[in-house]
């Protein structure tokens, strides 16, 4: 029987010849994924199994990220806890602060997590993995502490929506706002307990960092998975980094999807999704004066190499507006590391941007920039719902890291083109971030 | 199984972050959580509402986060279930694997006001609106997710297939 990449990887792990969209199947994990947050009440359900060590230290990875370095006391104990646990599992793959980055950043720049595999993570942007062509989905941490135990889960095999993605890409236009457009079209339930599969030329010519983006917030359409077939962009990234064997699935010709929905992306202009949804989208042209406080670049869906690369081609010998405070987190040690030996940090600086070591921090309303009663900020992350980056009459902006540093020099949302800064990568950023 | 109390209502897409604001998840503790439940959302849902009271919402209830602490927040506030026309992914699983009942009707949703006195009998999907005295069914459970319930939750059913 013809199946779709992520029928495909199901069956494999289940060790069944096909599987039909939904079917209750059970399946071996590859790996699994927990954070400060989202860990430690796993861990507490693991140990009521009364099992005394997970079931592979190799698989089980653990990130504090969220509340890290640090934020107070609380968050320190919830670190003490995971950090014990991880020390007593001897777990592989347990991130300390100073090698630890936002988790959806740092698994697949480890070679953590690689093309073919099924990963579950107690954090719902674990989708993001889907750029690799591995199914990768978030679930809660009940479900967390089941693989811990056993190795195994519970699914429902997802029917498949397929987004072609057609027509060459317009200047300053990447992953995110085809991604934002997607979720403006269908809305946020519009992929609901199904998988998204992208595909198209417009695909085939997309970085792999655009990739990430796109599968991150798969999740924002209430999808199961975001998935990629992987191409020779895949494997350039994954070779070097994979440490075990990987396997390269693709959907059948004659696979079954649930729809088909075309997407002109030549029609598409930098996108800014507005209060309070990720689904309340307007190309940039639509935005208006929308005066701003913050600027936020950084989080698992736009903190990469390329990212502040293309946010560093608009704020290069410029200044951002003096209401403005802009705030940059690279995702990760390695890329904070990259974009410094690259000069990026004092183009930010210069700029008058703060730079921030790797954290999840204000995307979640955690630290490092929470905004106050009324305050407006353009983000490079995933969601804008009410009082997610911290009081509840504060508004969000959702943008790609281009559109953010301009907002930031302008102080109002606004786009590159309008301070005259061209898309050097001419819409067609090919980079593979480090 | 039957539940009876007051329906507190809400609309489409309430989020993760309406439920439990993450500014508060520094901490896991169900009660601490309870306290801040819904807070953006309704203020007077945090304060005013009785344990036993049934939430009764909009499509795609629970949308965002994978966080544990948004069925664990409302179920130690005491609601012991919730009526939507649907439910996020990750919230519909996290709620089973705990334990919390979750039932999807659109009828249901349009056919109960907030403060109507409502009861649910989980084993037949019945949904009750004594207010106006008008009855709905919802969708069955699948017979695989009742056995999870059956057996106290996922880790519940996991301890007792590891036994066996
Ligand atoms: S950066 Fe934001 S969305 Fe991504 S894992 Fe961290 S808190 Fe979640």
């Amino acid at each position: 029987m013809a199946m779709t990449i992520t029928e495909k990887i199901l069956a494999a792990h289940a060790g069944k010849k096909e599987v039909q969209p939904g079917e209750l199947i059970e399946a071996e994990v590859d790996v699994a994924l927990g954070n400060d947050i989202t860990a430690p009440i796993a861990i507490e359900q693991f140990r009521k199994t009364g099992l005394e060590s997970v079931f592979d230290r190799e698989r089980l990875v653990l990130v504090p990220d969220h509340f890290t370095p640090n934020k107070d006391i609380k968050s320190a104990e919830q670190c003490r806890f995971m950090r014990r646990f991880a020390r007593e599992q001897g777990i592989t793959h347990y991130f300390e602060v100073g090698e630890a980055g936002i988790e959806h950043a740092l698994l697949p720049e480890q070679g953590i997590v690689l093309p073919g595999d099924l990963v579950i993570g107690a954090d719902s942007h674990t989708c993001t993995y889907g750029a690799l062509g591995a199914l990768a989905t978030g679930v809660g941490s009940t479900d967390l502490a089941a693989v811990m135990a056993v190795g195994r889960l519970w699914f429902k095999v997802p029917e498949t929506v397929k987004f072609v993605y057609f027509g060459q890409r317009r200047p300053w236009v990447d992953g995110k706002d085809l991604i934002l457009f997607t979720i403006g079209k269908i809305g946020v339930d519009g992929a609901l307990y199904q998988a998204m599969e992208f595909c198209g030329e417009a695909i085939e010519s997309l970085s792999m960092d655009g990739r990430f983006t796109m599968a991150n917030m798969a999740i924002e359409a209430g999808a199961k998975n975001g998935i990629f077939i992987p191409d020779r962009i895949v494997k350039k990234y994954v070779e070097g980094r994979a440490k075990r064997p990987y396997r390269f699935f693709e959907s059948d010709a004659d696979a079954r999807y649930k729809e088909i929905i075309e997407i002109d992306v030549s029609q598409i202009e930098p996108q800014v999704a507005f209060p309070h949804l990720p689904s309340n989208v307007r190309g940039i042209s639509q935005v208006g004066d929308i005066p701003i406080d913050q600027v936020v670049i950084g989080s698992c869906t736009n903190g990469r190499l390329s990212d502040l690369i293309s946010a560093a081609c608009v704020l290069k010998e410029k200044k951002i507006a003096p209401q403005v405070r802009l705030i940059i987190i690279p995702a990760t040690p390695v890329i904070y590391r990259e974009a410094m030996r690259r000069g990026l940090f004092d183009i930010f600086l210069d700029a008058g941007a703060v730079i921030s070591p790797p954290t999840c921090g204000p995307c979640l309303g955690g630290h490092m920039g929470v905004l106050a009663k009324g305050e407006r900020v353009v983000a490079t992350t995933n969601r804008n719902f009410v009082g997610r980056m911290g009081h509840k009459e504060s508004e969000i902006y959702l943008s790609n890291p281009a559109v953010a540093a301009a907002s930031a020099v302008l102080g109002r949302i606004a786009g590159p083109t309008e301070l005259g800064v061209e898309d050097r990568q001419g819409g067609q950023n090919d980079a593979v971030s480090g | 199984m039957r539940f009876q109390g007051r329906a507190w209502k809400f609309g489409s897409n309430v989020d993760t972050d309406a439920i439990i604001p993450a500014r508060y998840l520094n901490e896991s503790a169900p009660d601490a959580l309870a306290v801040h439940c819904m807070e953006d959302e309704n203020p007077r849902f945090a304060s005013e509402m009785k344990p036993g009271d049934i939430l009764v919402a909009g499509t795609n209830f629970g949308c965002g986060s994978s966080r544990e602490h948004a069925p664990i927040a409302i179920k130690a506030k005491g609601v012991p279930c919730i009526i939507a026309k649907s439910f996020a992914r990750i919230f519909y699983r996290n709620a089973f694997n705990m334990g919390l009942a979750i039932l999807e009707s659109n009828e249901a949703v349009d056919g109960v006001s907030d403060g109507d006195t409502v009861e649910v009998d989980l084993s037949s999907g019945t949904i009750r609106n004594l207010t106006t005295g008008a009855v709905f069914s919802s969708n069955p459970i699948p017979s695989f997710m009742q056995q999870i319930i059956y057996d106290g939750g996922l880790m519940g059913h996991i301890a007792k297939r590891e036994k066996a």
